[in-house]
């Protein structure tokens, strides 16, 4: 039986090859939140629209990056977009773009849950005033929609952190990997994995209190 | 650039094209692997919603039924199996579990894999099932009790058929999301749609029809676990037991 | 909206999508000189984990034999369009992704372990070639294997996109062994394989196997056994199509090993102590490579 060895630990080994992975992961995360959200929107009101000429392609690609695996959607964006953007990008920007148009999809559904719960009187209440469609959005329903969806909002960026770990399928340099080349480098994969492990559950199990603690103060009953 | 569907036809061994797209005499074309690859990725996604549905059922009734400890046990689980990704727990049973409990050595890789993924969508079922548990009116609970029924008949009989009912739109974006989630498999050698992909493509350069095929397959899988469950929502529809969705 | 009829929308864009990329003209990066001094900057591809040639020493830090001599190139081209400047991008590559990396523009070159064969200068272009290897397996000395005719049935690892994998399947319908073969995300982890016994050899060029060695625990429980599957040369890979770029990196393969520095730097890599672990391989250079040196060959090796 194999023992464990923990004794390469050390802060110099944490900073030479762990730091730019979880810098890299928490970037990515950040972006493809804040990226994610505002196209996620627009997702949504082309659905809530009415029109099908918006409602239709909207639900069709909200319906396909649910149906195909992220590591996928991946590969096509990282083989495929400097044919189609007519020069090269690295992994790293490639991630970025594939993050946020897969994520948009899923907070598209987030806030059309979202926005279908505030009740017509809202949007009508807001007509009556003489508000135009944009206004009325702007400052009567989607305030109140993202001030209801924020714990959903956050709990799917915590997701959203634990799936920047698959964007080593294409090369980029994440906290995973961090620890994987660390492994390799010194010779203990196995301790590098269960580090990696404790490292994401310290880190999510925290955001996930710190979500629960903003549920709490932000949620309001109707 | 042309679309080049023959590449299906491509035998793995020669990269000739065989008749009738199916290889003979211990040759296998490229559709053939594909589609191999594709029981894989059932396989492994099957076997994984089997163990969470039932970890998840089990943990999510424990964490809102029983008593104290156990239900305490029950929200350590799910916060452990939750905040790791399910790529680090896959390497976690592949890698680090079999030093620790030698048996596992012996197991095949897709197992492990299941495994991992099961438990992994274990804890997000449990939470879905705790939410629909909760949102039924205390009044059940109460009334069973007063009927005389224990925890279990309680919960078998009167809690989680009318909570099942209700989370089983959850459920199934949990189902279609481990026909996504099977896909980490390829990182522990598991020869699914995803491995199959990326190894085909380097050999055949041909990347672009194989990422098509293989997205199809993802596609048709999530379509037929999606009709599957609403069949099974169609089938155990109680009319006027929820409000109409 | 009703799941099954969004999905025959989502097959319609999902074909819709890639047939219109395909129409978009497309970009040519014939001439990968011009775009380096047009743009000021480089991408070289490099391995994480193929000892010598190309492996991290710290993130982002690539060091080893193909990376010095694509470090040569740059001088070159430096030298050659007066510019100063060019900005170095260094993009990881796998097994997996590289050869599709190089056609599609986001690698300029790429020095590592890629074998140079006929089937993969459909897509790309090899230089000269500045190793030959032979794939062979890597076994415990305890288990008491001496070739592929011992694995007979059994499992064996190899790393998935490499033309071992090929080789394996090739050779094992053949000769009847009934190999099975477990493809591994790549060198380390075909490694990780045969260490926990999960497969029963690694089979893998050997000049990798014994940079694996350099690292492991234990290089003394491990030996490297059987007939090398094939002769194979590694060359630098760039895009195809372009002979400019191609006659300035065959130019400085030329001039290094006509003025003795790649003896040198062969030297320094395959007989010396290297990093992370100060080991040395100890391999003098092989009959085939000495005689590339006399007649170099930017052609297959078989």
């Amino acid at each position: 039986m194999m023992t464990l060895d923990f004794s390469f630990f050390s802060t110099q080994w944490l900073q030479t090859y762990v730091l730019q992975g979880l810098l890299f992961s928490l970037q990515l995360t950040v972006v493809a939140t804040v990226g994610g959200i505002a196209l996620g929107t627009v997702l949504a009101l082309m659905r809530l629209s009415g029109r099908r000429l918006l409602a239709w392609p909207a639900a069709s690609y909200v319906n396909l990056m649910r149906s195909v695996p992220l590591v996928m959607v991946l590969l096509w964006f990282f083989l495929l977009m400097p044919s189609l953007l007519g020069r090269p990008i690295g992994a790293e920007s490639s991630a970025v773009i594939t993050f946020i148009a897969f994520e948009a999809a899923f907070f598209c559904e987030i806030l059309r849950a979202g926005i279908g719960a505030i009740p017509r009187g809202q949007r009508d209440a807001g007509f009556a005033l003489g508000l135009g469609y944009a206004q009325n959005m702007r400052l009567v329903i989607l305030p109140q929609a993202f001030r209801m969806m924020i714990p959903v909002l956050l709990t799917q960026t915590i997701i959203l952190f634990q799936d920047t770990s698959l964007v080593y399928a294409i090369g980029a340099y994440d906290l995973l990997k961090g620890f994987e080349v660390a492994g390799k480098n010194l010779g203990r994969p196995v301790e590098a994995y269960l580090a990696a492990a404790s490292v994401y559950f310290l880190l999510c199990f925290s955001l996930s209190q710190l979500v629960r603690r903003v549920q709490q103060r932000v949620a309001f009953v109707r | 650039m042309q679309w080049d569907w023959q590449v299906f036809c491509k035998s793995t061994i020669t990269g000739e094209l065989a008749p009738g797209c199916f290889g003979s005499g211990g040759e296998v074309t490229y559709l053939q692997w594909m589609l191999s690859a594709w029981g894989w990725t059932v396989a492994v996604a099957l076997l994984a919603l089997a163990i969470a549905l039932c970890v998840g059922l089990l943990v999510g009734t424990v964490r809102t039924q029983a008593a104290r400890p156990w239900a305490l046990l029950a929200a350590c689980w799910t916060e452990l199996f939750r905040n790791i990704p399910v790529l680090v727990q896959i390497f976690l049973w592949y890698h680090v579990l079999p030093i620790f409990i030698p048996v596992l050595k012996n197991l095949p890789a897709f197992l492990l894999a299941a495994c991992a993924l099961g438990l992994f969508t274990s804890a997000r079922i449990a939470e879905q099932v705790r939410a629909g548990i909760q949102a039924l009116p205390a009044g059940q609970n109460q009334a069973a009790t007063a009927m005389g029924l224990r925890l279990w008949q309680r919960v078998r009989l009167v809690i989680l058929p009318q909570a099942l009912r209700m989370v089983l739109p959850s459920l199934t974006s949990e189902a279609m999301n481990i026909v996504k989630n099977s896909s980490v498999a390829f990182a522990v050698s598991v020869t699914e749609l995803t491995l199959f992909a990326m190894q085909a493509q380097e050999e055949t350069a041909r990347g672009l029809e194989i990422y098509a095929g293989v997205t199809l397959l993802y596609m048709l899988t999530a379509l037929l676990v999606n009709r599957m469950m609403a069949l099974i929502e169609a089938r155990t529809r109680v009319p006027g037991l929820l409000a109409v969705t | 909206m009703n799941f099954s009829r969004s999905f025959s929308r989502c097959l319609f864009l999902l074909l819709a999508l890639p047939s219109a990329m395909l129409m978009w003209p497309a970009w040519s990066y014939a001439d990968t000189l011009k775009k380096i001094t047009d743009s000021g900057s480089m991408t070289l591809g490099y391995r994480e984990s193929s000892i010598p040639f190309s492996y991290l020493e710290a993130p982002g830090r690539p060091i080893g034999f193909g990376v010095e001599v694509a470090n040569k190139v740059v001088e070159a081209i430096r030298q050659s369009s007066g510019k100063k400047e060019i900005k170095l991008v260094y993009q990881a590559v796998t097994s997996q992704n590289r050869l599709a990396l190089v056609a599609n523009g986001t690698v300029d070159l790429e020095c590592g372990s890629t074998t140079n064969n006929a089937a993969r200068a459909k897509e790309v272009s090899f230089a000269v070639n500045y190793f030959y290897a032979g794939s062979r397996l890597l076994v415990k000395k305890a288990a008491h294997i001496k070739g592929l005719a011992d694995l007979a049935g059994k499992t064996v690892a190899t790393t998935t996109g490499t033309t071992t994998f090929g080789q394996l399947r090739k050779v094992s319908l053949e000769k009847n062994l009934n190999l099975s073969v477990v493809p591994a995300k790549d060198h380390a982890d075909g490694f990780l394989l045969l260490e926990s016994g999960r497969a029963m050899a690694f089979a893998m060029d050997d000049i990798l196997l014994a940079g694996l060695l350099l690292n492991a625990k234990n290089p003394a429980d491990y030996e490297i056994v059987g007939e090398p599957l094939q002769v194979e040369a590694y060359a630098c890979m760039l895009r195809k199509d372009d002979p400019a770029f191609k006659k300035l990196v065959d130019d400085t393969l030329l001039g290094m090993m006509k003025s003795g520095e790649f003896d040198k730097l062969y030297n320094k890599w395959f007989t010396m102590p290297i990093p992370p672990r100060a080991r040395s391989l100890a391999l003098p250079m092989s009959q085939r490579l000495r005689e590339n040196l006399k007649s170099p060959s930017d052609q297959p090796a078989s």
